[in-house]
């Protein structure tokens, strides 16, 4: 049964992105475990606006139901917290105990740097998407829908691709701070699917060529971006990526 | 204050439809609409506010075509809209299933399930368009579920007697907006479109007459910027958040459609509010939002209630467990009361009935504010993997909220606001009553009348972005292309960016007491007493006093810490609830005047002897479109009357 607890947070505050920031520590008292993470850090900044007068802690977040991915957070050194396959916005507080200290920390990537305490600048994500996250084709321009039989297999796997919200959590688990999986997924739900094939070389190193530009790190087969992601987007995409490089390159 | 006077004839509102059969009209308009060359569409700016999925197909839509776009979102990025939230599906009338669909019955259906209260004209055309939406999502690679065969699946959704909603697990509306993203991403990468992520519209700019701009915040700044255009879309979704807890995202606002309405665009029937019978249930004080549990359920679980008011309270109490209860003990309801259509009756009906039974004491949850959505029969009508396979992600999410594993214990449901049907009123073209400004998706008003029918919400915003407004506007531009792009050094922008510094400097001195989650906290408890699921007249009038002291308090004892010209989240919010004030007040006026029960407007005085809802043809067939007269002065009612010329009105009937 959820009960109230008593925890201790430990949060990095930072007033700018030149600013130099600190943890500061904030006490919490009678948080229902009911309660959603997020939840928990309104009722801090409640307390830090009205009580104390303060600013309150700014985070990102907007869905509050696991699929904008807008939230993000390291907690307790992982990023979207200690559960598996959940976003932050749906981690609940039945997973701390009474007594707890709770380290909030923003995502640790050098390709999104801070703005404001723990809001961080995801628009890297956004320019890798724009080098070549498409198929190529105009409004209008669509056959009817099923005049291409697409296997229920590879219609399935691409969903499961697709499935990724962008939060970036894969890269700031990455300790070389790659985007593989991010790309990987939405070149794998492409070249799955007849309608993306065509492109598909070019698109593996566009969105490649994209990544590495803008300061991202390579991949090194470690696992930590799938173990950390929200929405349990599988290495093999990262597999696929690299065939459709590999053959993208032959072709040059 | 009327922008348009070809909008009025005898005092009455008319929408500029084209002439000629239903089924005609649209292509006698493509015929002879009036089209922009390719050289001059690269001179024509167009300003869209919003990246859900009416903004962003619109904005890459326009884009291919060659107009230059400037495209604003409130988020990070263009992905994170909440279109992105929706579950269930998308409806179009393919009729892959053989099941006698047609792009007539999915008009009637939508026509019927808005209660008589949207326009013929519109609905038809989004009924024809919705077939090259699903060409469209499939072209672009969404992935939506497919049958063994490699075609494409249905399923069937409320206020339907056919299966024609497409979906992609319960994640649709992510896969759906992610398509019109990659083909927004495609055209910035080819310069045809400027994103502005982290900005914020706060006004209108309005140049003789004409919508030609905007005064927006840059939230990571706080910088207050202008940008001009040739015209102004808004898509900018609904005002559900009005009553603080909803399903919407917590940064959905109705900012954008207030400041047009007070730059004289009018709004249609505010008080059309949709309340989404599957949501997990209020947990707490410190609730946050509301989380939607997809209407897609419905196709499997079956809702009940105890029959027995003493197992109701036993279950309250903690001392009765659902599973306890035998069958013959069970209150299905809905297949009880609409044996036709069952637990598949639509939105409106669905969460009226779980009050009714709520009320009469048969609730559940320690609150009694609940009802089970049972898949007990499911799982043994078709095995545990079946029923996994189609819902396991929603499964999951339930779980992981409340801690209860729906495979062995009934879900618990409630309503809550989840869509607002009301919105900017625009005429057939998508033009709102300001010449030059376009609203499209929720954020306007036309085609759900009086209720929504499930996955109807995700087809009107394609349709409207990718299939309607890239022509309607054309016919409007065409007549634009010698104008010269307009400087912002102009007196109508310094006035503008002038009246928003001032706004926030008042909200900043205040140093009141309170926060601004507080005061919305207050704003949602009094929309959800007196403006929520059973409105009255006493009720409402109550509601309208207690807003506007409740907005008195917000101007005298409101508190904003930081500074204004930085990244200030109190300062967003405040600038929000400002308007959520006047927006639900202006929602309680129009459900007083609208006397009669109709979709998602339930006012208790006028029922049948069975509790279903009663219209009033006679008096209230009509669109309410509200001009604003200036702060302190009532707003004034026009009515664009709803002439059904093609089909008959007739009382809604979901039982045989």
């Amino acid at each position: 049964m959820d009960k109230n607890i008593n925890i201790t947070v430990k949060v990095w505050r930072q007033a700018g992105p030149k600013a130099k920031g600190a943890f500061e520590t904030y006490k919490l008292q009678n948080i229902s475990q009911g309660s959603s993470f997020l939840e928990m850090l309104d009722v801090l900044n409640e307390q830090l606006v009205n009580k104390e007068r303060k600013e309150p802690i700014a985070f990102d977040h907007d869905c509050r139901e696991g699929i904008c991915g807008m939230c993000s957070l390291y907690i307790n050194g992982h990023p979207h917290g200690p559960d598996t396959a959940v976003t932050t916005c749906q981690l609940h507080m039945r997973r701390f105990n009474d007594g707890d200290t709770i380290t909030i920390e923003p995502w640790r990537s050098h390709a999104f740097p801070v703005i404001k305490d723990l809001v961080v600048d995801r628009r890297a994500y956004d320019k890798i998407m724009q080098a070549g996250g498409y198929i190529s084709v105009n409004t209008g321009c669509g056959v009817d829908a099923n005049a291409i039989p697409i296997s229920k297999v590879a219609a399935d796997e691409a969903m499961d691709a697709a499935s990724c919200i962008g939060c970036g959590a894969c890269a700031a688990a990455c300790k070389n701070g790659s985007a593989m999986l991010f790309v990987s997924a939405k070149v794998s739900q492409l070249a799955l699917l007849p309608q993306g094939k065509v492109e598909a070389a070019r698109r593996a190193k566009a969105m490649l060529g994209k990544m590495d530009e803008l300061g991202f790190g390579n991949c090194t087969n470690t696992g930590a971006c799938a173990a950390e992601c929200p929405k349990s987007v599988s290495l093999s995409n990262i597999a696929r990526l690299n065939r459709e490089f590999i053959c993208a390159k032959l072709g040059d | 204050m009327i922008q348009r006077e070809e909008l009025l004839k005898n005092g009455k509102v008319v929408a500029a439809i084209p002439e000629g059969p239903l089924a005609e009209k649209w292509t006698n308009y493509k015929a002879h609409q009036k089209l922009v060359n390719p050289a001059n569409k690269r001179k024509l700016d167009v300003i869209i506010v919003g990246t859900g999925l009416a903004g962003a197909s619109a904005a890459a839509s326009l884009g291919e075509m060659g107009f230059h776009v400037l495209n604003f979102c409130i988020q990070d990025s263009p992905r994170r809209a909440h279109s992105i939230a929706a579950q269930g599906g998308i409806n179009a009338a393919k009729n892959y299933q053989n099941d006698g669909d047609s792009v007539y019955r999915l008009f009637y259906d939508t026509i019927k399930g808005g209660d008589y209260r949207a326009r013929e004209a519109n609905v038809y055309r989004l009924a024809e368009v919705s077939n090259s939406i699903i060409d469209q999502c499939v072209a672009q690679g969404v992935p939506f579920a497919r049958d063994y065969g490699g075609l494409l699946d249905n399923r069937s959704f409320g206020g339907a007697q056919v299966s024609r909603t497409f979906y992609a697990k319960g994640q649709t509306g992510q896969q759906l907006l992610l398509g019109a993203y990659s083909a927004l991403s495609r055209q910035v990468q080819k310069g045809t479109v400027t994103l502005y992520t982290r900005y914020e519209m706060l006004d209108l700019v309005i140049i003789d007459g004409r919508a030609r701009g905007i005064i927006a915040r840059n939230l990571v700044t706080g910088k207050i910027e202008r940008f001009a255009a040739h015209a102004v879309v808004i898509g900018t979704g609904g005002y559900g958040n009005t009553f603080f807890l909803s399903t919407n995202a917590m940064a959905s606002n109705g900012s954008a459609a207030w400041q047009v309405y007070k730059k004289g665009a009018w709004f249609s029937n505010p008080c059309y509010a949709q309340i989404h019978p599957t949501c997990i249930p209020k947990h707490g004080e410190f609730q946050s939002k509301l989380t939607l549990m997809s209407e897609s359920l419905r196709n499997d679980g079956r809702i009940w209630v105890p029959k027995k008011k003493e197992d109701a309270e036993a279950i309250r109490a903690g001392k009765l467990k659902p599973t306890q209860i035998p069958d013959e003990d069970r209150d299905f309801y809905l297949e009880r009361r609409y044996p036709a259509f069952g637990n598949l009756v639509p939105r409106d009906v669905a969460s009226r009935a779980a009050k009714e039974r709520c009320d009469a004491g048969f609730g559940v949850n320690e609150t009694g504010l609940a009802v089970y959505l049972d898949f007990k029969y499911a799982i043994e009508r078709l095995g545990k993997d079946v029923v996994a396979a189609r819902y396991g992600n929603l499964f999951q999410m339930y779980e992981k909220i409340v801690d209860d594993n729906p495979y062995e214990t009934p879900m618990m449901i409630f309503p809550a606001i989840h869509y607002t049907m009301g919105g900017i009123w625009v005429d057939y073209e998508l033009q709102t009553s300001i010449r030059g400004l376009f609203a499209i998706g929720e954020a306007n008003f036309s085609d759900h009348g009086a209720n929504r029918l499930g996955a109807s919400a995700l087809m009107q915003g394609l349709a409207d972005g990718y299939f309607v407004l890239p022509y309607t506007i054309q016919n409007y531009l065409a007549d634009q292309i010698q104008v010269p792009r307009f400087s912002t050094d102009r007196p109508e922008f310094e006035e503008a960016e002038k009246a928003i510094q001032d706004k926030i400097d008042r909200l900043m001195k205040i140093q009141g007491k309170r926060s601004v989650d507080s005061i919305h906290r207050e704003l949602g408890n009094i929309m959800w007493e007196y403006v929520g699921m059973g409105r009255t007249k006493e009720g409402l009038e109550k509601g309208i006093a207690l807003i506007a002291d409740l907005k008195k308090v917000f101007w005298s004892d409101l508190f904003i810490p930081g500074k204004k010209a930085d990244f200030n989240v109190e300062l967003e919010k405040a600038l929000r609830l400002a308007d959520f004030l006047e927006i639900g007040d202006l929602m309680a006026r129009d459900a007083l005047m609208r006397e009669e029960s109709c979709g998602g407007h339930f006012r208790e005085e006028y029922q049948t002897e069975e509790g279903e809802a009663l219209r009033q043809d006679d008096k209230f067939s009509f669109a309410s479109c509200w001009e604003y007269q200036g702060e302190d002065a009532e707003p004034k009612m026009l009515k664009e009357p709803l002439e059904y010329e093609f089909i008959k009105r007739q009382t809604r009937n979901y039982k045989a």
